[in-house]
């Protein structure tokens, strides 16, 4: 072991370690240490004892509960629906061979807009004003359906109104990263499979999709972790105070436990910060471990 | 199954507006007779994978029709017309074993033709045996050599059955040995099976090494149709005679008169019956026969010993090809240090060709 080249590749990594200790390692020390320290004061930084009571506060706390559903909902439905739906856009893009730009730059578009700006946009869409009950209400009544209030209104049309946005939101990525997996697919596989007589669908299940499942699985966990870690597209819709629209979600309690109304509570939040990442993480474990036992 | 091949013509849409369709196959029109091996030979873009990908149905002609036997074809997709068709990358899918990869085109079968279970495991497995691949049945394609790829690829375009064989340049992805071996095992297969066969190759040595005839082609045209032995000794005309032969013929520009054949001043052989006028030479290189007394004086360059025979490089002023090289048995000893050597010719290895059509000039009856 040459030792003066090894000093010198810790001094070459020295920055991005330093970057690292700080604002990684640290806080997550840190976080760590607060999730444990039971009543603690913020203002004279002081604490009672070392404890699991803020993990057994959270746990009994409603909002947290109606925080874990709503993100539990929103993963369950918007992961599998935006990754099944971008996967059949993606093959109907490339199988279109006139204006496959143009569509795929319409279908990229909310990828490069603003999320407050979509939710402008939803607001149009679903917010009933003092002149519209909102361009979807407005529809709805057209065939004769009576209006909904989908922003402050009963709970199945605010979740409908969230996983539309949410699955409108992350799918513009996931189409591009499948367009190109399947751009990458050398023809000749599906000129083997058609002179073999396979059926277009079979072509599909049993050609295309194996050799872009690695894509598909990257694209599911990030899905999940995405989904997971939801929350300026809640406030897009329902503004800030989600605890009271009962759209909350875990990452959103998080944040209101250390700045919100009820803010000051570094230890619970960190609390729900860990029980989030303890959630993240056995479904990365799981995910991960179908993808290897599927390959 | 015989195939046969009735003005059969593919043009593509030129790139740009201004620009004129390229025609990958023209007016082909010739019959593969049933169960031969048969080797379309042609230099790169002359339209010989066209040709292949329009008898296997990938590509629709733009006129022209195409029988297999009886059947006409023109209309059927690639999946309806029974042929098996081997990739110049192989396609092997590769999340799938060797196994799964030669039972994928019988699970594709539906209905009556579908066969059982075991039926399937019984085909798969004399197609492996076939070509000897029985001992790789689990693996992966990435876990093979590209020899038993290509096996495994030959496997799969029979396992159904075809009526015939498709081959895209199946050697051009193997090394120089296992290519030759390869090729032997295209024949063996072939003959074992008696499928009639066409594959693609730009390399004549291949495709005169196993073929029942091959099929000279030149952008988009056939040049000539014949055994190999024919076309070689007999080209129909220059390019026919250039593309074939390693090393390839030496060419020279030349000029009849009186029946006789002069390069430069020298006159080198009797051509009766050839018309007097400028014409291009063709002589290949086993051609020329050291002769101190021989009409034909060169330059000479270098002298190559290569074992079995000696090659003689040379120059002449009526050079027409970019080097000139004679192949003599190696018995006959070169006296190094010389600078200049004579040649008499082998009046069979000699051709005269049009100076603009290339067409071949014929002379002494043959």
């Amino acid at each position: 072991m040459d030792y003066g080249n090894n000093r010198k590749a810790w001094l070459y990594l020295l920055p991005a370690l330093a970057f690292l200790l700080v604002f990684m390692v640290y806080p997550l020390v840190d976080v760590c240490i607060y999730a444990v320290e039971e009543r603690f004061n913020f203002a004279s930084q002081t604490y009672t004892g070392i404890g699991l009571y803020n993990f057994s506060y959270v746990l009994h706390d409603p909002f947290f509960l109606q925080a874990v559903k709503n993100t539990f909902i929103l993963v369950l439905i918007t992961v599998p629906l935006s990754t099944g739906l971008a996967l059949l856009i993606s093959v109907g893009l490339s199988s279109i061979e006139r204006l496959q730009r143009l569509y795929q730059t319409v279908f990229f578009l909310p990828y490069v807009t603003n999320t407050l700006a979509v939710g402008l946009v939803f607001m149009i869409l679903f917010k009933p004003t003092e002149y519209s009950p909102g361009l979807v209400n407005t529809l709805l009544a057209a065939f004769g359906v009576s209006p909904v209030d989908f922003i402050e209104g009963p709970y199945w049309a605010k979740m409908l109104v969230m996983c539309l946005y949410t699955v409108w939101v992350v799918m513009p990525f996931k189409i591009l990263i499948l367009t190109s997996a399947l751009a990458s697919v050398n023809r000749d596989y599906y000129n083997a499979a058609r002179v073999d007589g396979s059926s277009k669908w079979r072509i599909f299940t049993r050609i295309t999709l194996p050799m872009i499942s690695p894509t598909v699985f990257y694209l599911i966990i990030t899905g999940f972790i995405g989904a997971f870690k939801a929350y300026s597209d809640e406030v897009a819709i329902f503004g800030t105070n989600l605890n009271e629209s009962g759209m909350n979600t875990i990452v959103g309690y998080v944040y209101d436990m250390l700045y919100g109304n009820s803010g000051g509570y570094p230890s619970f939040a960190s609390a729900a910060a860990l029980i989030l990442f303890m959630i993240v993480f056995t479904v990365t474990v799981i995910n991960l471990t179908v993808s290897r036992t599927s390959d | 199954m015989k195939i046969v091949l009735q003005h059969l013509t593919k043009r593509f849409p030129a790139r740009d507006k201004k620009g004129e369709d390229v025609i990958a196959v023209n007016d082909f029109d010739f019959e593969i007779p049933d169960g031969k091996l048969i080797g379309l030979l042609g230099p790169s873009g002359c339209g010989k994978s066209t040709a292949l990908n329009l008898i296997c149905g990938l590509l629709a002609p733009s006129s022209g029709r195409i029988l297999f036997g009886d059947d006409d074809v023109t209309e059927l997709p690639p999946e309806n017309r029974g042929v098996g068709l081997v990739f110049q990358n192989y396609a092997l899918y590769p999340h799938l074993t060797v196994r799964k990869n030669i039972l994928f085109p019988l699970q594709n079968l539906k209905g009556d033709e579908r066969p059982t279970k075991a039926e399937m495991e019984q085909r798969m497995l004399a197609c492996a045996r076939l070509v000897q691949i029985e001992p790789l049945l689990e693996r992966r394609p990435k876990e093979l050599s590209g020899g038993q790829q290509q096996r495994v690829a030959i496997a799969r375009a029979l396992v159904k059955r075809p009526r015939v064989l498709l081959l895209d340049e199946p050697l051009s992805n193997l090394d120089a040995r296992l290519r030759l071996q390869t090729r032997e095992e295209i024949r063996r297969i072939q003959r074992e099976t008696g499928v009639t066969t066409v594959f693609v190759t730009h390399d004549q040595e291949e495709a005169m090494s196993i073929s029942d005839l091959i099929v000279v082609m030149n952008a988009g045209v056939v040049q000539q149709i014949d055994r190999p032995q024919t076309v070689y000794d007999e080209p129909i005309n220059q390019f026919v005679a250039q593309f074939l032969g390693t090393p390839p013929i030496n060419l020279f520009s030349g000029r009849v008169r009186d029946g006789r054949l002069y390069l430069g001043e020298q006159c080198v052989l009797v051509v009766p019956g050839a018309e007097d006028g400028e014409v291009n030479v063709g002589i290949r290189p086993e051609g020329f026969v050291l002769d101190p007394e021989g009409p034909l004086g060169c330059e000479l360059l270098a002298v190559e010993v290569m074992g079995r025979d000696t090659s003689v490089v040379f120059d002449h002023g009526a050079r027409a090809s970019s080097s000139l090289r004679a192949i003599i048995p190696s018995e006959e000893r070169m006296h190094a240090g010389e600078r200049s050597v004579r040649f008499s010719l082998k009046p069979s290895k000699v051709y005269l060709f049009d100076k603009v059509s290339g067409a071949r000039i014929r002379f002494g009856g043959k």
